[in-house]
């Protein structure tokens, strides 16, 4: 068993514990702090794959802004556990069937599909070439710009849309603002600022009260 | 002993395994629907790289590079829609977004 088993083992481990705690964690800000040691134990994993762009990216897009942005919905909002955890454990059972068949049956399927004799490419790895010279970041980016650059566009599209989503969603008017719209202001007439009043002359209203007097 | 595919691919099965139990438990708490949500794409982004790391190919980690972009884009309107949900229902049990019902 060589180092690179024990440390698989080590992170697998770590991984399916901390994917276990955020499943069941009684506080959701400890799920979320659970998930950010299930990502950090995958990109190890993906290290010992020699994914090191993947890996380093899973941390800082993941555990640098996605889970903060968990971590700052989560802390926002004012949770009340307690109705969401009633029947918490109810339907265990049916879940724990469910859960054990897919493993199960993934892993029959998978280690059946592909048995380690079957791994003619697996001594030598991506990295096979020429160890010392090969990166993995560079080798990623030239397909990335090459052959896949017109999805790559299309996952920059996808991430401008959700910016434009994720604000126009939370985006809230408030009620007691002062806040004019410049174009109500450009288009506005002068007859809507001034509105000229005739006013009966003042003789009227004094005629008025000498007719009251004599009354 | 060493590592094989097969053992990553049953990390990955086994990671599968556990979001989706996670869905079946919390099947009130939105916010935690949303973490087993990431859990499980992060088991599928498992296979892909270990199938990219085995066979030799680098699509693999193309293909995971992108999930990461969707994934990321669809937790952040997936929060955004629950702050709304919040805003309005003062609550996120799914029990209660019930509007739509006729």
């Amino acid at each position: 068993m060589d180092a690179r088993t024990g440390l698989f083992y080590v992170f697998a481990l770590v991984l399916l514990f901390a994917a276990f705690k955020v499943i069941t964690a009684r506080n959701p800000v400890h799920a979320a702090l659970y998930l950010v040691l299930a990502f950090f134990q995958a990109a190890a994993v993906w290290i010992l794959l020699k994914a090191e762009f993947l890996a380093i990216t899973l941390v800082l897009v993941y555990v640098g802004a996605v889970m903060v942005l968990f971590l700052f919905v989560v802390m926002m909002l004012d949770v009340n556990m307690d109705g969401v955890r009633k029947n918490f454990w109810k339907h265990f059972p049916l879940a724990a069937t469910v859960g054990t068949l897919i493993a199960l049956e993934m892993a029959a399927v998978l280690i059946g599909g592909f048995p380690p004799s079957q791994e003619p490419k697996a001594a030598l790895g991506v990295a096979g070439q020429a160890v010392e010279q090969f990166s993995n970041t560079k080798e990623l980016g030239k397909v990335l710009y090459s052959e896949y650059l017109y999805p790559l566009e299309i996952a920059a599209v996808i991430l401008l849309v959700a910016i434009i989503a994720a604000i126009a969603l939370t985006l809230r008017e408030r009620k007691d603002s002062k806040y004019i719209n410049p174009a109500d202001q450009i288009r506005v007439k002068s007859a809507d600022r001034v509105s000229l009043v005739k006013i009966q002359p003042t003789v009227a209203a004094s005629v008025v009260t000498a007719t009251e007097d004599k009354a | 002993m060493m590592v094989t595919l097969g053992h990553f691919l049953t990390l990955g099965a086994i990671l599968f395994a556990l979001s989706v139990i996670g869905i079946f438990l919390n099947r009130k708490n939105l916010i935690v629907l949303l973490m087993a949500i990431e859990l499980m794409l992060l088991a599928v982004n498992m296979n892909f790289v270990a199938f990219s790391y085995y066979l030799n190919d680098m699509a693999g980690q193309i293909f995971v590079f992108f999930i990461l972009t969707v994934a990321a884009a669809e937790s952040a309107i997936g929060l955004a829609i629950l702050v709304l949900l919040f805003r309005n229902k003062s609550s996120i049990n799914v029990d209660e977004l019930n509007t739509l019902k006729g």
